[in-house]
C-alpha cells in the first residue's frame, strides 16, 4: 500500500476540551478509507483535520503532524488555499451555491485559474459531471439553479465541483446521511469509482455502508483512534473489544 | 506533487500571489469601511465635546456696586411694589464706569457698557428682591459679561482680525485687559445654561425651559404608548385570531415603524390641531404625536418578548385550570416584563431624540418662560438644538454643542437604564 | 377644570373596586339556612367588574370631550357671530376666533372690537357650559354604571368572564390604534391633498420644473398663484439619496463584511453595539454637524479645488446622512450574511478559494435578497430624512447634480410650507400635504417591497 497521508500523534482541542487524542494512522493512495464510530468520538473532527479545515473554527488547536505525501500540512509555510485544491472535501448536507449547475462546478476551476478559455472550462465542467455520474441527467439544464435538483443529485454535483479542481484526496463526511437509499446507493457506487483516480476518506455512521465502500477502516471512540485495519478483518475479527461491541451494535 | 489531470494543473505560483494580494486588499477595506464608520462616530463626538467646552464656564466681571436707594427704591419703602419700579440697570453700570472714569464720550460710554450683559441687571434685581436691606450700602457682586466679551476671553475672537471685521472693538479690548489686570475677570461655573430658560442673548440663555418640555412630552408618549403598545402585543400574540385582519394590523404596524417621522407631523397638525383643535406648541400634542410614532416600536419588541415565553409556561398555567386570561397575566407577560421595558425605554430615547413632527405642531417657537403643563406652549431639547443651531451669534455654537451634549447625556442615561433593566432580570431568572 | 376630573378617575375606579369587593363578600356569607354560598368568581373580580363599570363611561366622556370638545365650542362661537351681524367683510368669523384663541383679541387695539368682544364672551360662556356639561356626564356616568354593576352582582354573575371579555376588548381595541394611526395619515393626507389639487393640476406638480410656492396676500396682486412644479425637488431629494447611499452602500456593506467574517468574536461584540450607537445619536445632532462642521470643510475643499461651493451644499447634507445610515446598511446586510448557511462557506473554502472569494463569489450573492432589502429601507430613510437636510441643505429649488450646489428635498419643503404659517386653506400650505402624500407613498412601496423581500429570503433558509 502507497500512504498517500499520515497523522502522526495528531492531538485537537476545542479550547479546554481535548478532542482527539493521539491519532496516529495512515491514508492509502487510492484507496477509501472508512472512519467509523459513535457520535461525538472525533471522527469528523479528524476528518476536518485533513485539509485544516478546523482553521475555520475559533478557539481550535491542533498539535502534532498531518502529512500529505511527506510534507507536512500545518506547516506555516503552506498554502491553506492551495492545500484545500489538492484535498477536496463534500459535505453532510448537500450544499451547493445557489447558483447555476454549471456555476457550481465551474467556481473552483474559476478562482484557481485553471482553465484558459471558455471551450476548456466548458470541458473540464461536463467531464466533472461525468466522472460525478451526473452529466446524463443534467445535461440539458445546466443553467438551472444548483438548489432544483434533488437531494442525490445535489450531493453528487457536491461531488462533481469537489472532484473539478482535481484534487487528489477527496474528504467526505457522512455523504450520505441526508439521502434517501436509492441515492445513497448511486453515490456509494460513485464513491468505488472514484478510487481508481482519487484518495479517498469517509466518515459515516452505518457501518454496512463503510463494509460496502472502504478497503481500509478506522475506529474512533471518545477521541481516540482504537483500531484501524483492512476492513474485512475489522468487520470479521476485530483484534479490539470496544470495536466488536460497536460493529455488533452493543452501544453507538 | 502529482496533478492527476495534467491538462488542467493548478496554475502558477504568480497567479497565487495576486489572490493573497486581493485577499489582503479585500480584507483592508472591510477593516477601513468599519473604521471610517467608527471614526465619523468619534470625530462627531469630539467636535461636539470641544466646541461645548467654552459653554460651561461663564465670563464675568465684579463689580463694586453702589446700591443707589433712588434708583433702587424709589417708592422709598422698600416694599415689593417699589422694587419691581427699580431701575436696575443704572447702579450696574455706574460701577463699571466708576472703573474707568477717562472714558467720557457718550459713544464710547456706551461701548463700554456693552461689555456687560443684560443678565447683569436681572441678577441686580433678584439680589435685592432676595435681601432689601442691602440697598443703601456698597456691595462686591459678579455679574456676567456679553457673549463677545466672553468669546473673546475664551481666544474664539483674534484681535489680529481687522478692528471693522470683529464685534469687540480695541477699545473694548483694553477695557476688558484692565479688567482682567485688576483680577476682576473671573470664570465661574454657567450654571445658568442649565437652570434658565430660553434667551436671545446667547449668555443668558438655558435649557431649563428645553428640558422641562422634554420631560413633559416624553411623559405624555410614555403614557399613551406604554399602556397600549403592551396591550397590542399581547392581543396580537396571545389572543388574536390568526386571519386576515391580523395579517393586515402586522403589515401595517412594520410598516407605521418605517413611515417618516415629518408625517406624523402632518397627521399632527392636520388631525389634532386643525380638526381637534388642540394647543399648538403643547407637550400634550407633541407627546401624543410621538406616542403614535413609538407605538409601532414597542408592541413589537413587545411581541418577541411575548413569543420568547416557553409555551410550557402557558400549558402548566391551563393545566392548572387558569383561564386564558389569566395564563397570559399572572405568568406570561410577568416574564415577558425586562424585554417589553427595554423596548419601551429604546422608544423613548427615540422620541426623546425626534426633532421634525414637534416643528410641525409649531413647538418651534422661542419660548422664554418654563412650561408649568401639558398644555403650556414650550419647546424640546432637540428643537432647542435646531433653534440656537440657526442663530446668528457665534456664541449659539457652543450652546448648540452643549445642548447637544445634554442631549446625548439624557439618551446615554435611558440606554444605560436599558441596559440595566435586561442585566437584572437576567441575572434573576 | 376638566384636567382635575383625569386625577378624580382614579378616585373612581379605585371606589368601584372597593365597592364591587364588599358587595361581593357580603353575597357570599353564609344564606338564611346557614349554608355557605359559593361565588362564581373570587371577590376580586366582581371588584374589576364593578371597577370596569365604574370608570369606563366617565373615561369614554373624557376622551370623547378632549377630541370634539372644543369643535363643539368653535362652531357655537362661529354660529353665534354669524348670527350676530356684527361681522364685517374683511373680517370673517374664523379670524375673529383665530385671534380670540391666540390671546389677540384683548392685547392689541385694533383686534378689541365689537366683534372679538362679542366672540369673547361666547367662547367664555360656551366653555362654562361644555365644562359644566363634562363634569355633569362624568358624575353620572361613574355613577350610573357603579348602579348598574351593583344590582347586577348576584351569585350567579359569572363576572371572572365579563371581566375577561372587557380586557379582551380593551386589548383589540389598543391593537386598532396602529391601524387606526395609519388610516388617519392616509385619509388626512389625501383630503388636503385633494384640496391643493383641485386649486394646481397635478401634472403641473408632478412635471413642473419651476418650484416658488409664494401666494400673495390678496387676490389681485401680481404673480397671485405661485408654481408649484415639484420635480426640482424630487430631483434634489434624489441627489441627496444618492449622495447618502454612494457613502452608507459600500461602507455598510463591507462594516458587515468586517462583522460577519473577519472581526474576532470580541471585537465584534464591542464594534457592532458602538456601531449602532449612530443611529441611537438623534438626527438633529447629525444636522447639526453637518451644518457647523462638515459644511464649512467641504466649502473648504471645494475652492481649494477650484469649485463654487454653496453654503449649504447637497454634499454636507448627503454626507452626513450616508454616515447616519450605515448602521442600517450594516446590521440588516450583517443579519442577511449570517443568515446565509455557513455549509456554503465551509464548501467554498474547502475547495482552496480564499476568504474574500467565498465572501464575494457565494456569500455575498447568496445573501443578495436580504442585502437589497436592507439598501431599500435605507434608502426609504434617506428619503424620509428631515433633519440633517432642513440644517445643512438649504432651500433653493435648484435642479442639478453637482454635489456642491445647494439643493431642496421634499421634507425640507415640508417643513418650511408649514411651519409658521397657521392658515391652511393656500395652495402654499396645501402643496405640504400634496408633497407629504408623495412621500408617504413612496417609502410606503419601498418598504413594502423589502419587507416582501427579506421574508421571502428568511423563508429561503430556514
Amino acid at each position: 500500500m502507497k500512504t498517500k497521508m499520515l497523522t502522526r500523534g495528531l492531538d485537537v482541542f476545542y479550547g479546554e476540551k481535548q478532542a482527539l487524542q493521539h491519532v496516529d494512522l495512515e491514508i492509502g493512495a487510492n484507496q477509501v478509507t472508512a472512519l467509523i464510530g459513535p457520535s461525538g468520538c472525533g471522527k469528523s473532527t479528524f476528518l476536518r483535520c485533513l485539509n485544516r479545515m478546523n482553521d475555520v473554527v475559533p478557539g481550535c488547536r491542533v498539535e502534532g503532524d498531518v502529512l500529505l505525501e511527506g510534507e507536512d500540512i500545518y506547516d506555516p509555510l503552506l498554502d491553506v488555499v492551495k492545500l484545500r485544491a489538492q484535498i477536496g472535501m463534500v459535505f453532510q448536507k448537500p450544499n451547493p451555491f445557489p447558483k447555476s449547475i454549471y456555476e457550481n462546478v465551474a467556481y473552483g476551476p474559476r478562482i484557481h485559474g485553471m482553465t484558459q478559455n471558455k471551450s476548456e472550462l466548458d470541458d473540464l465542467v461536463r467531464q466533472s459531471l461525468r466522472k460525478a455520474g451526473l452529466l446524463g441527467e443534467v445535461e440539458n439544464r445546466l443553467e438551472e439553479p444548483g438548489t432544483s435538483l434533488s437531494g442525490g443529485q445535489q450531493q453528487r454535483l457536491c461531488i462533481a465541483r469537489a472532484i473539478a479542481v482535481s484534487p487528489e484526496v477527496i474528504l467526505m463526511d457522512e455523504p450520505c446521511s441526508a439521502l434517501d437509499p436509492i441515492a445513497t446507493a448511486r453515490v456509494e457506487e460513485l464513491i468505488d469509482e472514484l478510487r481508481e483516480q482519487f484518495t479517498i476518506v469517509i466518515v459515516t455512521h452505518s457501518m454496512q455502508q463503510a463494509a460496502r465502500v472502504s478497503q481500509r477502516t478506522a475506529f474512533f471512540h471518545l477521541g481516540e483512534l482504537i483500531e484501524e485495519g483492512d476492513t474485512e478483518r475489522i468487520f470479521t475479527n476485530p483484534a479490539e473489544k470496544r470495536t466488536q461491541d460497536y460493529i455488533t451494535g452493543r452501544f453507538g | 506533487m502529482s496533478s492527476p489531470t495534467p491538462d488542467a494543473p493548478l496554475a502558477a505560483d504568480g497567479r497565487l500571489r495576486r489572490r493573497y494580494r486581493q485577499e489582503r486588499v479585500f480584507r483592508a477595506f472591510a477593516l477601513a469601511a468599519i473604521g471610517f464608520a467608527l471614526s465619523a462616530l468619534a470625530g462627531l463626538l469630539v467636535s461636539i465635546s470641544y466646541q461645548s467646552l467654552s459653554v460651561i464656564t461663564q465670563s464675568s466681571v465684579e463689580l463694586d456696586v453702589v446700591l443707589d436707594p433712588d434708583a433702587l427704591d424709589p417708592l422709598g419703602d422698600g416694599s415689593a411694589a417699589s422694587l419691581a419700579a427699580a431701575n436696575y440697570a443704572k447702579p450696574v453700570r455706574s460701577a463699571l464706569r466708576a472703573l474707568f472714569p477717562e472714558v467720557r464720550k457718550r459713544r464710547e460710554r456706551k461701548a463700554l457698557v456693552r461689555l456687560l450683559s443684560d443678565g447683569a441687571e436681572y441678577d441686580l434685581r433678584a439680589l435685592m428682591e432676595a435681601s432689601p436691606e442691602l440697598i443703601g450700602s456698597t456691595q462686591t457682586f459678579v455679574f456676567p459679561l456679553s457673549d463677545d466679551v466672553d468669546l473673546f476671553l475664551k481666544g474664539s475672537i483674534d484681535s489680529e482680525v481687522d478692528e471693522a471685521d470683529r464685534k469687540i472693538s480695541d477699545r473694548q479690548i483694553g477695557w476688558v485687559e484692565t479688567l482682567d489686570a485688576q483680577g476682576r475677570i473671573s470664570q465661574p461655573w454657567n450654571w445658568r445654561f442649565l437652570f434658565a430658560g430660553d434667551s436671545r442673548e446667547p449668555e443668558l440663555a438655558g435649557l431649563q425651559g428645553a428640558i422641562r418640555g422634554s420631560m413633559l412630552t416624553l411623559l405624555i408618549t410614555f403614557l399613551l404608548s406604554f399602556p397600549i403598545g403592551v396591550c397590542a402585543a399581547v392581543y396580537l400574540e396571545e389572543f388574536a385570531p390568526k386571519n386576515r385582519f391580523t395579517d393586515v394590523v402586522e403589515v401595517n404596524i412594520n410598516n407605521l415603524a418605517a413611515v417618516p417621522s415629518i408625517i406624523f407631523g402632518l397627521l399632527g397638525l392636520a388631525v389634532f390641531l386643525n380638526i381637534f383643535g388642540m394647543p399648538r406648541s403643547a407637550p400634550l400634542v407633541g407627546g401624543v404625536v410621538l406616542a403614535l410614532m413609538t407605538l409601532p416600536t414597542i408592541i413589537i419588541a413587545g411581541r418577541a418578548a411575548l413569543s420568547a415565553v416557553p409555551p410550557s409556561i402557558r400549558e402548566a398555567a391551563l393545566g392548572v385550570g387558569a383561564s386564558p386570561t389569566q395564563a397570559v397575566f399572572h405568568h406570561v407577560l410577568p416574564q415577558a416584563v425586562p424585554g417589553i421595558l427595554t423596548g419601551t425605554i429604546i422608544g423613548m430615547a427615540r422620541s426623546l431624540g425626534e426633532t421634525a413632527p414637534l416643528l410641525m405642531i409649531g413647538m418651534v417657537a422661542f419660548i422664554a418662560d418654563l412650561p408649568t403643563g401639558v398644555d403650556d406652549p414650550s419647546t424640546v431639547l432637540p428643537v432647542q438644538i435646531f433653534l440656537w443651531n440657526d442663530a446668528p451669534e457665534r456664541a449659539f455654537v457652543a450652546r448648540t454643542s452643549g445642548a447637544i451634549v445634554v442631549l446625548l447625556g439624557f439618551l446615554i442615561a435611558m440606554n444605560a437604564a436599558a441596559v440595566w433593566v435586561r442585566r437584572r432580570f437576567e441575572m434573576r431568572s | 377644570m376638566i384636567g382635575i376630573l383625569w386625577l378624580v378617575l382614579p378616585l373612581l375606579a379605585a371606589a368601584g373596586f372597593w365597592a364591587g369587593r364588599s358587595r361581593a363578600r357580603a353575597l357570599s356569607g353564609a344564606d338564611a339556612d346557614g349554608h355557605r354560598i359559593v361565588l362564581h368568581s373570587l371577590p376580586t373580580h366582581y371588584a374589576q367588574y364593578a371597577l370596569a363599570w365604574s370608570a369606563i363611561p366617565p373615561l369614554l366622556i373624557l376622551v370623547v370631550s378632549a377630541l370634539f370638545g372644543s369643535i363643539l365650542v368653535d362652531g357655537w362661537v362661529i354660529a353665534q357671530l354669524e348670527a350676530s351681524g356684527l361681522l364685517r367683510e374683511t373680517l370673517s368669523s374664523a379670524d375673529v376666533l383665530r385671534d380670540v384663541h391666540t390671546g389677540l383679541a384683548n392685547t392689541t387695539g385694533e383686534n378689541s372690537s365689537p366683534p372679538h368682544t362679542f366672540a369673547q364672551n361666547v367662547l367664555d360662556r360656551a366653555r362654562g357650559v361644555l365644562n359644566l356639561g363634562v363634569t355633569g356626564f362624568f358624575f353620572v356616568g361613574a355613577g350610573g354604571g357603579l348602579w348598574f354593576a351593583r344590582s347586577r352582582m348576584t351569585t350567579a354573575l359569572r363576572a371572572r368572564n365579563h371581566v375577561e371579555r372587557i380586557v379582551h376588548v380593551a386589548l383589540f381595541l389598543c391593537s386598532v390604534v396602529a391601524v387606526l394611526t395609519t388610516i388617519g395619515i392616509v385619509v388626512s393626507l389625501f383630503f388636503e391633498a385633494a384640496r391643493f389639487f383641485a386649486l394646481v393640476s397635478p401634472a403641473e406638480f408632478f412635471l413642473g420644473t419651476q418650484w416658488s410656492p409664494q401666494t400673495a396676500l390678496r387676490a389681485d396682486q401680481v404673480g397671485s398663484s405661485g408654481a408649484f412644479g415639484a420635480v426640482p425637488i424630487f430631483a434634489g431629494t434624489l441627489l441627496i439619496t444618492a449622495i447618502a447611499m454612494a457613502i452608507s452602500g459600500p461602507i455598510g456593506l463591507m462594516a458587515a463584511i468586517h462583522l460577519a467574517f473577519y472581526a474576532s468574536a470580541s471585537a465584534r461584540a464591542w464594534m457592532k453595539p458602538v456601531l449602532e450607537l449612530i443611529a441611537g445619536i438623534p438626527t438633529v445632532v447629525w444636522g447639526s454637524f453637518a451644518a457647523l462642521t462638515l459644511g464649512p470643510q467641504v466649502r473648504m475643499i471645494g475652492e481649494a479645488l477650484g469649485l463654487e461651493v454653496a453654503s449649504e451644499s447637497a454634499l454636507a447634507a448627503g454626507l452626513a446622512m450616508g454616515v447616519m445610515i450605515i448602521p442600517f446598511v450594516s446590521s440588516l446586510s450583517d443579519d442577511a450574511l449570517n443568515a446565509v448557511p455557513r455549509s456554503l462557506r465551509e464548501a467554498s473554502l474547502a475547495m482552496g478559494a480564499t476568504e474574500s472569494e467565498t465572501i464575494r463569489k457565494v456569500m455575498v450573492p447568496a445573501a443578495l435578497p436580504g442585502i437589497v432589502g436592507a439598501f431599500l429601507l435605507a434608502v426609504s430613510r434617506a428619503i424620509g430624512e428631515t433633519m440633517i437636510v432642513v440644517m445643512a441643505a438649504g432651500l433653493a429649488a435648484n435642479m442639478t447634480a453637482n454635489p456642491f450646489a445647494a439643493v431642496t428635498t421634499v421634507t425640507v419643503q415640508i417643513l418650511t410650507l408649514l411651519v409658521g404659517d397657521q392658515e391652511f386653506d393656500s395652495a402654499k400650505t396645501l402643496a405640504a400635504f400634496a408633497l407629504g402624500l408623495t412621500l408617504f407613498f413612496v417609502t410606503l412601496c419601498l418598504n413594502l417591497v423589502a419587507l416582501v423581500v427579506v421574508r421571502r429570503f428568511r423563508e429561503e433558509y430556514e
